[in-house]
């Protein structure tokens, strides 16, 4: 475990990104650097267009960086071609998007599968098991058969990170995950990221504007004009489980009052 | 990744989005159906069309006295008496190819039965006319060769002349005409033939033997026509030429002289109405291209319209790990199950309309293996082409850029 802790599951040098759009060239990001080591809480934050958005795309291999290096679990991702990332995406890295991103007019357990009927040799009998495990872990074990219509916001939220851990990757990035969501959907979710990080030693690396949110994470990385600003610890993490209880008590005390 | 993974990812995605579905095979559908049932409708109006010309008699060759040319002084038919019964022999004998031969000889006069008269056509002719014709009796029977020998007077009736002197539907057979004062015996009817392809009423005609005609009724020695119908298979060109010659020698014809005769075919009619039913095919098949094309417009666009939240939905498939090749293997099993199973049931709907065309408006129609194998080839090529078209592009993309699609 401590030898792990050595290599960096994320170890990027000069990162950049330039975004040719016809008559003007977009520097997105210019030339970043940073390491996240296995069982980081890591949070980025920043103003529209600062890059961070950028960065998350490059790390999530969904995007190709202009120059610079990246290094994945100490193997060079940069120069690998389509097919070899997308192995990287399916087994390797869990995608949360802010839009939820799941497939219309499909059950959630059909959603979850997804990534599965891409992992290989899969029988049917498996991939219902392993999805329905993953539901399970989000809290979503009676909503299989649902629609993704049928499911509130924080739900869908919900799917879409099952999604993201059914192939048990070691890596989560989500991009705005909350961005969508009211703020007690917004504390269960970020419990449910806090719970992942410290119970199952995932790596957490996650997008947000919003500074009570990155209090979430243990470390905060903020981005300017496409170059890391700050780098530094969290000083005073929030835990999402107790003030969830918190915020149940006031709201059935304004029941009780109203 | 194996086929059958791809078949159920293809399969769920065209039940997810099940109206998009429908709509495109409904565009297959229509496009191959219309094809179909309009070259079938084409089709059938053709082989109609070339029934009715073979049923006059497209093998008949007809040699008439008189000139059709542009001599000095042009004669009409019938005013020429060069043309005899031992011309008529003569052909029979010496031209090769010829299955039935009758002379002809015609006159109108007056027909007077028991209680009523009508002025009509008497044609005289062979025995062999209602085998030249194809044309079989109602009642009785033609008159026989020896009829024929012994100038009898001997009368079939055409189903109209037989309506007027009879009343309709009556068997006159044994019943007595008078023509020109002289007793004829009805020995038959003729089966109604309807008008000829030119207007003239086939069935208002009276025949009698062509020797009856020379001998009993005009006194003449010459005949006005000779028709003739070919062996199967024999070309009429030939026959017609063979004629001419063998006529030309009877009648001590000079070269660069007129002719005093003149030998012609149905085929010169059969070419027009050829022609006719031709221009009509093409008609029917520019009728069926147009709605070959909207149908493909409308799979076009179905396809185009559903670019964007495909193009989403491969964005989301490759971030989850799907590599390009498995994208374009689900698109492309997407366009191809469509286009087949809408192909198969356009074929069926066409099959089953033509059917339904040609028996409730008694049109006879055809279905043709072009037109079926023509509209589906299109209508899938179109289906395929702009199903997985959209789709290469779209999985070239980095996921992101596919994902943020607008």
């Amino acid at each position: 475990m401590s030898d792990a802790r050595k290599t960096p599951i994320i170890s990027v040098r000069e990162l950049s990104k330039t975004y040719d759009l016809g008559e003007v060239r977009v520097r997105a990001l210019r030339g970043v650097t940073i390491d996240v080591m296995p069982r980081e809480f890591v949070m980025l934050t920043g103003a529209s267009g600062s890059g961070k958005s950028t960065f998350m795309y490059l790390v999530g291999c969904l995007d190709r960086p202009t120059s610079g290096q990246y290094w994945l679990q100490g193997r060079d991702v940069s120069s690998l071609g389509p097919r070899a990332l997308a192995h990287i995406r399916n087994s390797e890295i869990g995608f949360v998007f802010q839009g939820f991103n799941l497939l219309p007019r499909t059950t959630a357990l059909e959603n979850v599968e997804l990534p599965l009927l891409y992992a290989g040799a899969i029988g049917t009998k498996q991939r219902r098991a392993r999805a329905t495990a993953a539901l399970e872990a989000v809290g979503l074990g009676d909503r299989l058969g649902h629609y993704a219509n049928q499911l509130s916001g924080g739900q869908q939220q919900r799917v879409a990170i099952a999604r993201a851990l059914v192939n048990n990757p070691a890596l989560l990035l989500a991009d705005e995950p909350t961005g969508n969501l009211d703020t007690r959907t917004s504390i269960e979710v970020m419990g449910l990221f806090q719970d992942l990080n410290a119970n199952r030693g995932l790596t957490i690396v996650l997008v947000t504007h919003e500074h009570d949110i990155a209090e979430y994470g243990e470390r905060i990385v903020a981005f300017r004009d496409g170059r890391v600003q700050s780098d530094h610890p969290v000083t005073t993490r929030r835990a999402a489980a107790i003030e969830l209880a918190r915020f149940d008590e006031t709201a059935d005390e304004d029941a009780v009052s109203a | 990744m194996s086929w059958s993974v791809i078949f159920v990812i293809a399969m769920k995605a065209l039940r997810r989005n099940a109206m998009r579905t429908a709509l495109t095979a409904l565009g297959i559908i229509i496009g191959v159906a219309a094809v179909i049932v309009m070259v079938a409708i084409g089709a059938g109006a053709q082989a109609s069309i070339e029934s009715q010309i073979r049923s006059a008699g497209s093998n008949i060759v007809t040699v008439s006295a008189g000139s059709g040319g542009f001599g000095p002084v042009r004669q009409g038919q019938g005013a020429v008496t060069t043309l005899t019964a031992d011309d008529a022999a003569a052909i029979r004998r010496e031209v090769p190819g010829i299955r039935y031969l009758s002379p002809g000889l015609n006159t109108r006069s007056q027909l007077v039965a028991q209680t009523s008269n009508w002025n009509t056509q008497v044609q005289g002719t062979g025995a062999e006319l209602p085998a030249i014709r194809s044309w079989p009796l109602e009642f009785g029977a033609f008159f026989t060769e020896q009829h024929v020998t012994r100038a009898a007077r001997v009368l079939v009736l055409g189903a109209v002349a037989r309506d007027q002197l009879f009343g309709a539907a009556a068997d006159p057979t044994g019943a007595t005409v008078r023509i020109r004062n002289q007793p004829f015996r009805v020995i038959g009817v003729l089966s109604r033939k309807g008008q000829a392809a030119m207007g003239q009423d086939q069935d208002d005609t009276a025949f009698v033997p062509y020797t009856t005609v020379q001998k009993r009724l005009l006194g003449v020695q010459h005949i006005m026509n000779v028709t003739v119908s070919a062996e199967d298979g024999v070309a009429l060109d030939m026959l017609t030429e063979q004629i001419a010659a063998l006529l030309r020698v009877r009648h001590r014809i000079q070269p660069g002289d007129q002719d005093d005769f003149m030998v012609r075919t149905l085929e010169e009619m059969a070419s027009v109405l050829t022609s006719t039913t031709e221009t009509m095919t093409w008609l029917l098949a520019s009728i069926a291209a147009v709605s070959l094309v909207v149908g493909g417009i409308g799979i076009m666009n179905i396809m185009l319209v559903s670019v964007t939240e495909r193009t989403r939905e491969i964005g989301l498939r490759l971030s989850v790990g799907a590599r390009d090749v498995d994208v374009l293997m689900q698109f492309l099993v997407e366009a191809v199950v469509l286009s087949l199973s809408g192909g198969t049931i356009g074929i069926a709907l066409g099959f089953g309309l033509s059917y339904a065309v040609a028996t409730i408006m008694e049109w006879s129609a055809v279905v043709t293996p072009q037109a079926v194998m023509l509209s589906f080839g299109v209508a899938a090529g179109i289906g395929v082409f702009f199903g997985f078209y959209p789709a290469r592009k779209a999985a070239s993309l980095n996921p992101i850029d596919a994902l943020r699609y607008e």
